[in-house]
């Protein structure tokens, strides 16, 4: 079973609650953080890889929960009328998800691999790198 | 026997459709394949591209008389102000201008998401431009205010103007401190986190003619998807030739001041650009043609990626603190690998200038130039070379 990308979002209320825990413990999940931003007085994000046969009642736990559940490649967008192909972009992406081909060196974005650490919508000359939500 | 060819000569098979233009990456690969003398004895011209940001850019505008007439001594375009102590209804459009009323770094870093180098683009795509603007009155122009619309085909004349553009080479950046830094070259992570650079390497036009032996004022170019010309040699032309132990490096500090009607010119290769903590700016796409007059030309026009090399920079502290010196030199073949080394540490590069967009300005001006549309120019007078020893001044403070 390939595992299911997941972007959470959360307010302050959940920031403190111990919501990883439970999908492990509660609905026996298999997860990997792959990048978390929580801090105890601001809202949070968080990047997961999650594989189980509850995942869904998991997530759904979360959604009641209040927490916005999003499938992770649905989160960044390239304008590509906007994107010049500079190539500005591929020094900063965490992951490689923007990269350079050789030697075209033409800009490539692969949507799996992105984390929707948002770095690129900011960074990106052009404003090319765009958030959907 | 070494070949010698004229300008006229060429224009001259222009003209019937018989001349050899190749681009600079092709030129390459003849030389490869049937060395230098060959290649330039078959090669007539040679086509260059760079796109990247060129901030010292801009573009007079002259607008148009209103009724009752007015002088106008503050004039903005879409809330970016323009330039205008010049005549009654001119005004100068700046690259790096930005609106009044941006938050700029106050809170750090800015985003800078629309400034100058926006306005040209909006201009180019013909989109509706708010134009507001303040006079004082006098007898001759007594309006006082306009706010409207205009279009670019409204005006009289919308001359791009750019007095620093194609930069022979620049600065590959990198950041020694322990902070993030945000700059004319991007975001600079800290301990060596990334490095930038901006130049199209082979394909760069004055990589490409280092001696200026062809390039010069009145040089008609490819600029901003249109047909602009060699204006004089751009601001902070310093021209040079690196080198390290004997070993030339490639040219480094030669700059050009361009010029075309930007009515013929394009929202493709006239691109707003924001960076960062930094500010905004204008990307411009221009294209040189190399006449190949002889067999020294053509063995600087086909310098290759792995001969020419930028300097490494330190963005972080060196470079703000104008701290002479570099941490080495840097090929461009490495550069475009995406990985280099700087101080025994393999560090991520990538380029702020567009390869592909490059590549298809000088494979743009080849197709003129084939189809007899371009005809090449003599420049009417040479730009400095680094023989001419041009020494750059810093401000001196009392």
């Amino acid at each position: 079973m390939s595992p299911k990308r997941i972007v959470l979002r959360f307010g302050t209320d959940i920031s403190v609650k111990p919501i990883i825990y439970r999908l492990v413990k509660d609905y026996d999940l298999v997860v990997n953080i792959v990048k978390a931003d929580v801090n105890p007085q601001k809202e949070g994000t968080m990047v997961l890889e999650v594989i189980g046969d509850q995942s869904e009642d998991g997530l759904n736990y979360l959604r009641n929960l209040g927490v916005s559940v999003q499938d992770l490649n649905q989160g960044i967008v390239r304008n590509e009328e906007k994107c010049v192909m500079c190539g500005a972009c591929t020094g900063i992406c965490p992951t490689g998800a923007l990269y350079m081909e050789r030697p075209s060196m033409e800009v490539r974005f692969d949507g799996d691999q992105c984390i929707v650490c948002l770095l690129c919508t900011k960074v990106c000359p052009m404003r090319a790198m765009e958030v959907h939500l | 026997m070494s070949v010698e060819k004229t300008y006229a000569e060429i224009n001259a098979k222009i003209k019937e459709g018989l001349a050899v233009v190749v681009t600079a990456e092709e030129l390459i690969a003849l030389v490869a394949e049937k060395g230098l003398s060959k290649a330039a004895q078959e090669v007539d011209v040679v086509t260059t591209g760079t796109f990247a940001p060129m901030c010292s850019s801009g573009a007079f505008l002259s607008l148009g008389h209103t009724k009752p007439r007015m002088k106008m001594q503050k004039v903005w375009l879409n809330g970016v102000g323009a330039y205008t102590g010049i005549a009654a209804v001119d005004a100068y459009i700046g690259a790096a201008e930005l609106p009044e009323d941006d938050p700029l770094n106050s809170n750090y870093p800015g985003e800078f998401r629309y400034g100058g180098g926006h306005v040209i683009q909006d201009l180019v795509a013909r989109k509706p431009i708010k134009l507001k603007a303040l006079g004082y009155g006098t007898d001759c122009y007594p309006r006082r205010n306009l706010e409207t619309t205009i279009t670019l085909d409204e005006m009289n004349e919308a001359i791009l103007f750019n007095p620093r553009n194609a930069y022979q080479n620049y600065n590959c950046a990198v950041n020694l401190t322990d902070r993030t830094v945000y700059t004319y070259m991007g975001m600079l992570k800290p301990h060596l986190g990334n490095a930038n650079f901006s130049t199209s390497g082979q394909l760069s036009p004055l990589l490409k003619d280092p001696y200026f032996k062809t390039i010069g004022v009145g040089t008609k170019i490819f600029l901003g998807g249109g047909v602009g010309y060699v204006a004089w040699n751009g601001t902070q032309h310093f021209p040079s030739m690196m080198s390290d132990s004997s070993q030339e490096l490639g040219g480094a500090g030669g700059t050009l001041a361009v010029m075309g009607d930007l009515k013929q010119m394009s929202p493709r290769w006239l691109v707003g650009t924001s960076f960062l903590g930094y500010g905004a700016t204008l990307s411009v796409g221009i294209g040189v043609p190399i006449p190949i007059l002889n067999e020294e030309i053509a063995r600087y026009a086909a310098k290759t990626d792995e001969e020419l090399f930028a300097p490494i920079v330190d963005y972080g502290e060196a470079y703000p603190a104008f701290t002479p010196g570099n941490l080495g030199y840097v090929s461009y073949a490495d550069l475009k690998s995406g990985k280099i080394q700087v101080n025994g540490k393999e560090i991520i590069s990538a380029p702020l200038s567009s390869m592909p967009r490059a590549r298809e300005i000088a494979a743009t001006l080849k197709s003129w130039i084939q189809k007899g549309e371009f005809l090449l120019t003599e420049p009417v007078k040479s730009l400095p070379s680094p023989s001419d020893g041009i020494i750059a001044h810093s401000i001196k403070e009392d």
